[in-house]
This record gives structure tokens, C-alpha cells and sequence, in this order.
């Protein structure tokens, strides 16, 4: 396996305010990797500039390099409409769209010029099945998303993310808005995924993290402290602020 | 931060203390009725090692429930494992102490000129056992590897007491029986050595999360 995403001597400014410090780490393509912090330590925000989310926000400087698949993805070739199709996005609170569920799937497929019926409705249930929710909604496609449970609806939008084949899920803390037994399904969905995919995931639960994530990067005040194999960070980490944040002795 | 769990922390810590005052005590009693003849002594060792075991039972628990609700990480999660390993190896030698003790109410006061010998082996194990468990408390590696290093020494008593032992027998100073007897007494010494060593090892895995042949 290779890295699909290199990231070296990263900054990143909102406007004076220099949120991200010299930032340098390897994503390993069909892996998870593990973001974790406190609050306000530029690891959502480091998350956001794997597809230039941050573009859509003012006043936002970025130096460094960050490669995807060994391209730039600051450089002017770059499609960055194709950088978030190949990079797709999961957020904390389910968004689906207020469509049926179907509808959702498709959206993406059609924005990008499908429209062939046949077509449609495989990548809409292949879509579905690889996010483990096609059982529970294969006989109501044509039902209102928002009609569905939190997780659910979680699992619709990862299904939405993966219509248009991407090649990376960025999660920005997937389950905060679940409840355990949905969280249980996203995590071990999650596992599944990375047969085909690319993870990385923002988590405030030290325990997912654990349990889910190959590796684990610790950000703090806008700094990446230590990364390295989850089981090693959890069970003999290098540094002493790792020690203290995952310990539960920070600050 | 943490007070509440750094707290039941230091409960475990005092819980490994006594074990190991238990444990030390239980030894040093051993080894008293032996060179004694104290056989009053020697049966109240079994005493010792129950209250041994159950202090094992009561850390086991207080680990368990440390993991439960803590769900412990680093150099917490590699304290409490470690704990839960060492408290094995001095329940072992609780176990031990106990053997001897049978042995020395089996030998019903008979004492032979072996016992000095013996009883410098006992003395050494009696350190290695104190140092393993303070090692763990105060968390010195320095100590821990002082310890292992003592194991060699433990060993070579075992040697030369089996080397007394066989004088005995060759100059017919001793009846079979009792030669048998004072080797097991001494293999039971060299064993314990053995715990305190594993101990030890846990020790140092505790602090750097290295452990030896990992």
C-alpha cells in the first residue's frame, strides 16, 4: 500500500491567526487514520484542507505541500470540483437533503452528468449497500430522507458521499450526534470501508479512535505533536502531550 | 485532573504493598521455622497464604473495575496490566512460602547443618521480592533490572546448596528423606526468585511498554 496524501510543512492562516504549524504526515491509502485533540487544535480544519473546503472561507492562507496521488492539490490544474468528488465529506450532524432517499444517492451521479435510469439505480443500491443500509431502505427509496432515524440518515450520506466513487471519506466526527448503537453500525462500517477506501476521521472518543483507526495523528494548538500505528499511540506513546491528552491529564 | 482515578491509582499501588508485605512475611517465616524448627510457626504460614490469595482476588477486582470504568490508555492501561500479571507471580509465591512450610512440619524440628546456606539463599530471595514490589511502586526501572540481575545470584545459591546436599548424602550425615527434602526447600527458594524476577519484567514493561522477548 502507498500514501495516497502527503502532506509537508503545512501552515495554515485565518487571516492573522495561524491555526495550522508546519504540518507534516502521511495518509496510507485503504486505512484509517484518526484525528484527535482538544477543541480548537486544527485538526477539523486540517481535515477541511484534504479537499479545500477551506477555500470557501475568507481570508484563509495556506503554505506547504499537500499531495494527492502526488499532485498538488493547490495547483491551478487541479479540478477542484474532481478533487471533491475523488475526496468525498461526512459531517458531525446528518445532512440529508430534504428529497427521498433515492434522490440523495443520485445526486451527486446526476450533478456529474448521469442520467440514464438503469445507470442511476445501480450506483443508488450499490451505493447503499456499501454503506450497510440497502436492507432497511431497499422498499422505500422513494420516501423523504428526513423521515429516517439519526443513524440512518448518517449512513445515508456516507452512502451519498460514496455515488460518486470517491476514492477518500473525510469524517468530521461521524457519530457525536448518535446514539451508541448507530455509532456501533458507522464504526463498523467504517472497517468495511477501507477495503475500498481511503478514511480519515476527526473523533472526540478517544475509545473509537482505539477501536476503529489504523493510525492515529494528536493535534494540538494548531501543531501535529505524534502519529504513528493507533495500538502504539494508545499503548506507549512518544511524546509526553500525547501521554496527558489521551490519559485524560491535559493541561 | 484525573483526581478520582489517580486516587484509586494510588489504592492499587497501597493494595500491591501489602500483598507484597504479605508475601515477604509469609518467606521470612518460612524460612524461620525451617532454621528453627518451628513447627508451630510453619503452620501458620497457610494463614498467610490465604490472606495472600484473597488480596489477589480483591486487586484482580479492583483492576477489573479500573479497566470497566476508566477504560484506562497508556501508561494507566499499562499500570494496570502489569498489576494484574505481578499480582500472579506473588500469589505464586505465597504458594511457595506455604510449600516450605509443609515441608519444615514434615521434618518435625530435624535440623541438619545445611540450613545457613539455605537461609542466605532465603534472605536473598526475601530482597529480590521487596525490591520487585517497590520497583513497581515507586516506578524505577534501575531497581527492576537489579533485581533480575539478583536472580543469577539466587541461582548459584541453588547450586551450592545442591552441592552441600550431595556432601550430605555422600558422607552419610543425612537420611534420604531429609536430603530430598532441603532440595525441594531450596528449588521452592530458587522459584520464588523466578516470580520476583517476572515481576520485575512487568515492572519495566509498565514504565517503557517494552517487554522482555515481546
Amino acid at each position: 500500500m502507498s500514501n495516497i496524501i502527503t502532506v509537508k510543512d503545512m501552515c495554515l492562516w485565518y487571516g492573522d491567526h495561524k491555526a495550522l504549524n508546519n504540518v507534516n504526515i502521511d495518509i496510507l491509502e485503504k486505512s484509517i487514520t484518526a484525528l484527535i485533540g482538544p477543541s480548537g487544535c486544527g485538526k477539523s480544519t486540517f481535515l477541511k484542507t484534504l479537499n479545500r473546503m477551506n477555500d470557501l472561507i475568507p481570508n484563509v492562507k495556506i503554505t506547504g505541500d499537500v499531495r494527492y496521488e502526488g499532485n498538488d492539490i493547490f495547483s491551478k490544474e487541479i479540478d477542484v470540483n474532481q478533487l471533491r468528488k475523488e475526496i468525498g465529506m461526512v459531517f458531525q450532524k446528518p445532512n440529508p437533503f430534504p428529497m427521498s432517499i433515492y434522490d440523495n444517492v443520485a445526486y451527486g451521479p446526476r450533478t456529474h452528468g448521469i442520467t440514464n435510469k438503469v445507470e442511476l439505480d445501480e450506483i443508488v443500491e450499490r451505493a447503499l449497500r456499501d454503506a450497510a443500509i440497502w436492507d432497511e431502505v431497499k422498499d422505500r427509496l422513494k420516501k423523504n430522507a428526513l423521515g429516517m432515524s439519526g443513524g440512518q440518515q448518517q449512513r445515508l450520506c456516507i452512502a451519498r458521499a460514496l455515488a460518486v466513487q470517491p476514492k477518500i471519506l473525510l469524517m468530521d466526527e461521524p457519530t457525536s450526534a448518535l446514539d451508541p448503537i448507530s455509532t456501533a453500525h458507522i464504526e463498523d462500517l467504517a472497517i468495511e470501508l477501507k477495503e475500498k477506501y481511503t478514511i480519515v476521521m476527526v473523533t472526540h472518543n478517544m475509545q473509537q479512535a482505539v477501536r476503529v483507526s489504523d493510525y492515529t495523528a494528536f493535534f494540538l494548538l494548531g501543531e501535529l505533536v505524534e502519529v504513528g500505528p493507533t495500538d502504539d499511540i494508545f499503548s506507549k506513546p512518544q511524546d509526553k502531550r500525547t501521554e496527558d491528552y489521551i490519559t485524560g491529564r491535559f493541561g | 485532573m484525573r483526581n478520582r482515578f489517580d486516587e484509586q491509582l494510588f489504592e492499587l499501588n497501597r493494595e500491591i504493598i501489602e500483598m507484597g508485605a504479605l508475601c515477604e512475611e509469609a518467606i521470612s517465616n518460612a524460612v524461620k521455622a525451617l532454621v528453627t524448627g518451628d513447627v508451630i510457626l510453619a503452620g501458620s504460614i497457610k494463614e498467610k497464604d490465604n490472606a495472600i490469595d484473597q488480596k489477589e482476588r480483591d486487586i484482580e477486582n479492583r483492576c477489573m473495575k479500573l479497566l470497566l470504568h476508566q477504560q484506562p490508555v497508556a501508561r494507566d492501561l499499562r499500570t494496570i496490566s502489569a498489576a494484574m500479571k505481578l499480582i500472579t507471580d506473588m500469589e505464586r509465591i505465597g504458594d511457595q512460602a506455604d510449600d516450605i512450610a509443609e515441608i519444615v512440619v514434615f521434618l518435625d524440628g530435624h535440623i541438619v547443618d545445611n540450613m545457613e546456606l539455605i537461609e542466605e539463599m532465603a534472605q536473598e530471595t526475601i530482597k529480590m521480592v521487596t525490591n520487585s514490589v517497590d520497583a513497581f511502586v515507586i516506578k524505577d526501572i534501575a531497581l527492576a533490572q537489579q533485581v533480575i540481575e539478583q536472580d543469577d545470584i539466587v541461582d548459584d545459591y541453588f547450586l551450592r546448596v545442591k552441592r552441600g546436599i550431595i556432601s550430605l548424602i555422600t558422607d552419610q550425615a543425612v537420611n534420604g528423606e531429609v536430603a530430598l527434602d532441603l532440595l525441594m526447600i531450596s528449588k521452592y527458594f530458587e522459584r520464588i526468585g523466578d516470580h520476583a524476577t517476572n515481576i520485575a519484567e512487568w515492572v519495566i514493561y509498565s514504565i517503557t511498554g517494552m517487554h522482555k522477548g515481546a
